[in-house]
């Protein structure tokens, strides 16, 4: 390969970092009081339950698979931790006779919950054999439905679910030795732990032969059908524990939460290089993929942008990335 | 002979790809009304010059000529419509539109109703059925190309490039899916367009066929060309010696191993529940034995392996294996029980191209790599990848390399090692030198030699008569679903093959 070629090769491969660099100077030219520590702060927290999620879904879209349920069940699991999350002498509680449980209850609540979603669309597709993109446009809509149900019950008939106990809120807004934020830190695990498992660890391997060629995995004596369940469980684990986090993080839970999360985790890992083919795709990419996101919608509040360019611009550059990405590919022929 | 004659003429074509020269000044000149043959190994630059000339490939030095007028199709399209089609050897039609669809895709006849312009289909069938007529081909305008076999659409292919009015037909192995009655009719058929004046180049390894059809001969190497013969003037040996440059004396490696009297595996009355594959199949395998399977395509041989593999359904049938009775329900089991499978198709079932060659060599023996949290040795993996790459002579620059950026020969030696190191008992090899060059195939058979002196057993499905002849201990034959005959020592002969492949039991024709 000569220079200018092994230089457009490197410049596409890390198009996506050079963006994000380009727009974090760009912001922070145009308005210097970005690069405090309180706003990157903000940033960050904002993008760690993005980053849960689109975790999850990058299990999924690797497998070769996908799940457009994964915002609504979210959003379901954030009403049902809210619910179970209240302080014993709040006045208006979802359950009027439940006493103070203690934090982790409505956590570990909410990501059953969600996996139980996640088990229903893993059998659907393994076992009826529907196709991922239907089988999980259905729970979705029917995530939503039981949601609403959930929450429209008595006492509570739709009011927004608050008054959440301290060391629950504290999850989502709490600052571990008063400066890192809690919600940081746990995503933060959540990805080295993901991205340990995707290089080091068999069921990383598993999940990139199912999703890089599902026939040839089955010669090999790979049970597709099972990494695919694992996948979608393991995506269930961490759309409930967004759900939590996410009301954690507000200070409280409706009905409508989670609203097209799925379709933000989807953007975040298209434009973070995850092949939507399945087998290729990596942690750091889908960092920098949610990242970019959060900074061009917060960045552009900041310098004073109209809201509404914000979906152009993200529409834009999930397109010019798959192009990107594209243009890889036909290189090779 | 008048140079009027000359159709196509291509001068001094180069072509490069980063990194490699696929085509260095290569000239070629294909007369009106013959066939002529462009052999060589994969990788030798076929594919790529016949590009070229129909202009999917844009050639970087060198000029074409088409009855004597130079051209430069930027796009098929333009090739097409100036008289040259080619044929893939992967048709890859529209499925679920009609025949005539496909051959008017993109041009169909219109019609205006009420000053909207509508597609004419009374017209289209009419026109496609004149076209059928005019090749002798028994089709309706109306047939789904997913209902069709492979045969009928490359004829279909066929009747569009004469519905184009084309003077040079490019077929890229033509007969690698059809049987020998598909291939007599093909040839008919390529006789009938020859005898209008119509050119043929036809790209394929198989050397009788090359033989039998073509009138002059091309053979490149490595991007270049070796030269142009009348293919009276050629044999076997002379075209396989001019296309790897070397004399290959020993062609096959001689057959001495040394098969035990115990039996491996003993296969009893496998049926498949469709009533059309297989049906009521036993043989059994000895330790050490090289069991060629032999027959027709549709003989439903891939079909027989797979479901002893576990990876079909059986409804009827045993296995034992050493003697013992065991179940293969899927894959996992096979593996578990001592198989492999090589499988026929490799880019569909065999790699994962987006892997790396190391990947791709450890992925069905992930589980003996693992600790007791299933994580995995890393260096292990390294050492075994390594040392099966050097054992197979894999030609690749890093153990990252993606296996889809190997050449054929590469990839199917990185699958065989993927299967040797679960070190199976049994090694299913389904077509294992398909679209291999010769030089990688003589290794092949070398391995496969190499397994049965360790008192492994192989089975392997060719189509290819001389290697089932030159590379087998015995031989199976299969028919229609079923096990026609097997064959041993001096009855291994391709009349004899061919009499049982095209009945079951045979007819009789003696050695």
């Amino acid at each position: 390969m000569d220079n200018k070629s092994k230089a457009s090769a490197f410049f596409g491969k890390y198009a996506i970092y050079f963006i994000f660099v380009f727009l974090f100077l760009l912001v922070s030219v145009i308005n210097p009081r970005f690069l405090s520590v309180r706003v990157i702060k903000d940033v960050l927290m904002q993008s760690s339950v993005k980053l849960i999620v689109a975790l999850g879904m990058m299990f999924v879209i690797l497998s070769g698979n996908i799940d457009l349920s994964g915002g609504r069940v979210l959003g379901f699991a954030a009403v049902v931790a809210g619910s179970l999350a209240q302080t014993g002498d709040f006045a208006r509680k979802f359950y009027p006779n439940l006493p103070e449980l203690p934090f982790f209850v409505p956590v570990i609540a909410a990501i059953l919950l969600s996996m139980t979603f996640a088990l229903v669309n893993g059998l659907v597709i393994t076992k009826l054999g529907v196709a991922a993109f239907i089988a999980t446009l259905g729970t979705q809509l029917a995530a939503y439905g039981l949601n609403s149900i959930y929450y429209n019950q008595e006492p509570n008939n739709s009011q927004p679910i608050g008054g959440f106990k301290k060391s629950f809120s504290y999850l989502g807004t709490g600052q571990i030795a008063g400066f890192f934020p809690c919600v940081l830190a746990i995503s933060l695990v959540c990805a080295a732990i993901v991205h340990i498992v995707m290089r080091y660890h068999r069921f990383g391997r598993l999940v990139f032969a199912v999703g890089g060629n599902s026939e040839a995995a089955i010669v090999s004596g790979i049970n597709t059908k099972k990494v695919i369940l694992t996948v979608y469980l393991i995506a269930g684990f961490f759309f409930g524990l967004g759900g939590a986090l996410e009301a954690a993080r507000t200070g409280g839970a409706q009905n409508n939460y989670g609203l097209s999360y799925e379709f933000d985790a989807i953007s975040a890992c298209t434009v973070g290089g995850v092949s939507m083919n399945g087998g290729v795709g990596a942690v750091p990419g889908v960092i920098i993929g949610v990242l970019i996101f959060i900074l061009i919608q917060y960045g552009m509040n900041f310098i004073g942008i109209n809201p509404y360019w914000q979906n152009v611009v993200k529409g834009a550059l999930i397109v010019i990335a798959v192009a990107i990405d594209a243009r890889k590919y036909a290189k090779r022929r | 002979m008048a140079e009027n004659d000359i159709i196509l003429e291509m001068k001094g074509i180069s072509k490069s790809f980063p990194g490699v020269k696929a085509l260095d000044n290569v000239s070629i000149k294909v007369r009106r009304g013959t066939v002529h043959a462009l052999m060589g190994e994969n990788g030798a630059g076929k594919s790529t010059l016949m590009k070229c000339a129909f202009g999917l490939y844009d050639p970087d030095e060198g000029e074409v000529y088409l009855d004597g007028e130079k051209v430069a199709f930027k796009t098929p399209k333009e090739g097409l419509e100036h008289g040259i089609s080619m044929i893939p050897q992967e048709l890859n039609p529209i499925r679920f539109r009609n025949v005539a669809e496909n051959i008017f895709c993109g041009r169909y006849p219109e019609k205006k109703v009420m000053g909207i312009t509508f597609v004419d289909d009374k017209k289209m069938f009419e026109d496609t059925k004149a076209l059928y007529k005019e090749l002798n081909m028994d089709l309706e305008p109306t047939a789904i190309p997913n209902d069709l076999s492979a045969s009928m659409i490359q004829l279909n292919e066929v009747a569009k490039a004469i519905s184009y009015d084309a003077k040079v037909i490019i077929m890229d192995e033509p007969t690698s899916s059809l049987t020998a009655k598909e291939t007599d009719d093909l040839f008919e058929t390529i006789h009938h367009l020859t005898a209008r004046g119509i050119a043929i180049i036809y790209i394929s390894h198989k050397i009788d066929e090359i033989l039998r059809i073509s009138d002059e001969v091309t053979i490149m190497r490595d991007g270049q060309n070796v030269g142009t013969w009348p293919a009276s003037e050629l044999t076997e040996e002379l075209i396989v010696n001019r296309m790897v440059g070397r004399e290959m004396t020993a062609w096959f490696p001689e057959i001495d191993n040394n098969p035990s009297d115990e039996i491996a595996l003993e296969v009893k009355g496998f049926s498949s529940p469709n009533p059309r594959s297989f049906q009521d199949c036993s043989f059994t395998l000895k330790k050490g034995e090289l069991l060629g399977v032999a027959g027709l395509v549709g003989a439903q041989r891939t079909e027989l392996m797979e479901a002893i593999f576990g990876m079909r359904e059986h409804s009827a049938g045993e296995l034992y294996k050493d003697g013992q009775k065991i179940e293969n329900k899927d894959t996992r089991d096979a593996i578990r029980n001592g198989f492999g499978l090589l499988t026929e198709d490799r880019r569909r079932n065999g790699i994962f191209g987006g892997l790396s060659v190391r990947d791709n060599t450890v992925i069905a023996n992930l589980d003996s790599y693992c600790n007791g949290a299933s994580f995995l040795n890393l260096k292990q993996i390294d050492v075994d990848t390594k040392k099966y790459v050097d054992a197979m002579e894999v030609k690749t620059p890093t153990y990252d390399t993606l296996i889809r950026d190997l050449s054929g020969g590469n990839q199917q030696k990185v699958l065989i090692g993927r299967w040797l190191l679960t070190n199976p008992d049994i090694l299913i090899m389904d077509e294992p030198t398909r679209g291999i060059d010769v030089g990688a195939k003589a290794e092949i058979y070398n391995i496969m030699l190499d397994l049965t002196k360790q008192g492994k057993s192989v089975i392997f499905i060719s189509s290819e008569m001389p290697e089932i002849i030159g590379v087998s201990n015995r031989v199976m034959v299969m028919c229609e679903g079923r096990i026609s005959g097997f064959l041993e020592g001096d009855e291994i002969k391709d009349n004899i093959i061919m009499d049982y492949a095209s009945r079951v039991g045979g007819s009789g024709i003696k050695a």
